[in-house]
């Protein structure tokens, strides 16, 4: 059960805006505009980066339901998410998506912790400014969805077929939940 | 200097949020709606305490003392007051219910797992209300956010504290939505 009343039986961060829709708003514009936006990375990459916070993070509703849209919009090539929740050195991905993801990770624990020679690796491999912004907003914003959806003990379905039904609906895009359904 | 060529020398996450106008304004409508909204039984002076005192966690110095700065402007304390928040909220006046919120920011601050149910009923017995614990958890991640965000991309910060504590009547009376990035 959640730490404070929220909705019954709606799953994770939705329970959360819709108990407090005010600061759901611009959680889900954000979440717009940062995953599916204008971007040098494919929704289907910020999706991954988005999955992969999430696991480092040990936050089971956002990994499963990121991970989920990330296999929707890689299509043919969806191994690709559960190789890199698996291992990112032997996932079959570009040198470039391994650098930003160790950036990545390295937000995950802290801002400081990313050197200029992270950022250098990742300049080598052909990552641009604004492919690295990205990913390091990505990792940002995911550090405090996880901890939002945590912190407050939200609903975390077992299920995997749950999952696959939200991350259909993820890869079309992110809209705050009107009502409960 | 800036891991990534941000186009302007402004500091802190000013920087990046004129890099990148289209991230930066839902990240300005969340800090508004969350810190400055006047539908909040928080103050704003406890919500930017919040803020500051998960950027002190964080060690991010540009945060904790923006936000150190204007929660000192609202409450009308002192720095050192301030201060002694981010060392040990344990040990200050605050009132019971603001450290009990403290104590779940803090762990929001490591981990929204680390959150547990006594932290949640001892904030409560203090006579915090659901809203109030929704914001505290939503204001701490959010700063495990901008934190993150600031420093992942090493802008840089004015070192001089008293800049910070200048600036906060501006910047309260803007707010986080109708203002001047380069200002």
């Amino acid at each position: 059960m959640a730490h404070i009343n929220v909705p019954e039986g709606v799953p994770g961060i939705r329970s959360l805006v819709l108990f407090r829709p005010e600061t759901g708003k611009p959680l889900y514009d954000l979440a717009q505009v940062l995953l599916r936006g204008e971007s040098p990375l494919s929704p289907a990459e910020r999706e991954l980066i988005a999955a992969y916070v999430s696991s480092r993070n040990h936050c089971g509703f956002c990994m499963n339901s990121h991970a989920a849209a990330a296999r929707c919009l890689y299509e043919d090539e969806k191994g690709v998410v559960d190789a890199i929740l698996t291992s990112v050195d032997t996932a079959p991905v570009s040198e470039k998506l391994k650098a930003l993801l160790a950036i990545a990770g390295k937000v995950q624990v802290s801002g400081k912790s990313v050197t200029p020679a992270d950022v250098a690796a990742a300049r080598e491999q052909g990552a641009d400014d604004r492919e690295i912004h990205d990913t390091v907003l990505i990792a940002a914003a995911f550090s405090m969805f996880n901890r939002y959806v945590d912190g407050l003990a939200s609903w975390t379905p077992e299920d995997p077929a749950v999952y696959e039904e939200m991350g259909r609906r993820m890869a079309k895009g992110y809209v705050l939940p009107q009502t409960n359904q | 200097m800036a891991h990534i060529d941000l186009g302007n020398d402004l500091p802190g996450i000013r920087g990046p949020m004129a890099f990148r106008p289209e991230t930066a304004k839902p990240l300005n409508e969340l800090a508004e709606i969350l810190l400055r909204d006047d539908d909040n039984t928080l103050s704003r002076g406890e919500r930017e305490l919040i803020g500051a005192y998960v950027s002190s966690l964080n060690d991010c110095f540009f945060c904790q003392n923006v936000h150190g700065g204007l929660a000192q402007y609202y409450m009308q304390c002192d720095m050192p007051f301030i201060d002694a928040i981010k060392r040990d909220p344990m040990a200050t006046s605050l009132s019971g219910k603001m450290k009990a919120l403290l104590v779940i920011a803090g762990k929001v601050q490591a981990s929204g797992k680390a959150v547990t149910a006594a932290d949640v009923a001892a904030a409560r017995e203090q006579g915090a209300t659901d809203r109030e614990i929704h914001d505290a958890v939503l204001i701490a991640a959010a700063f495990c956010m901008f934190n993150r965000y600031v420093d992942g991309l090493g802008t840089w910060a004015p070192q001089d504290r008293q800049y910070y504590v200048n600036r906060a009547p501006q910047r309260a009376a803007e707010g986080y939505i109708d203002f001047d990035l380069y200002k």
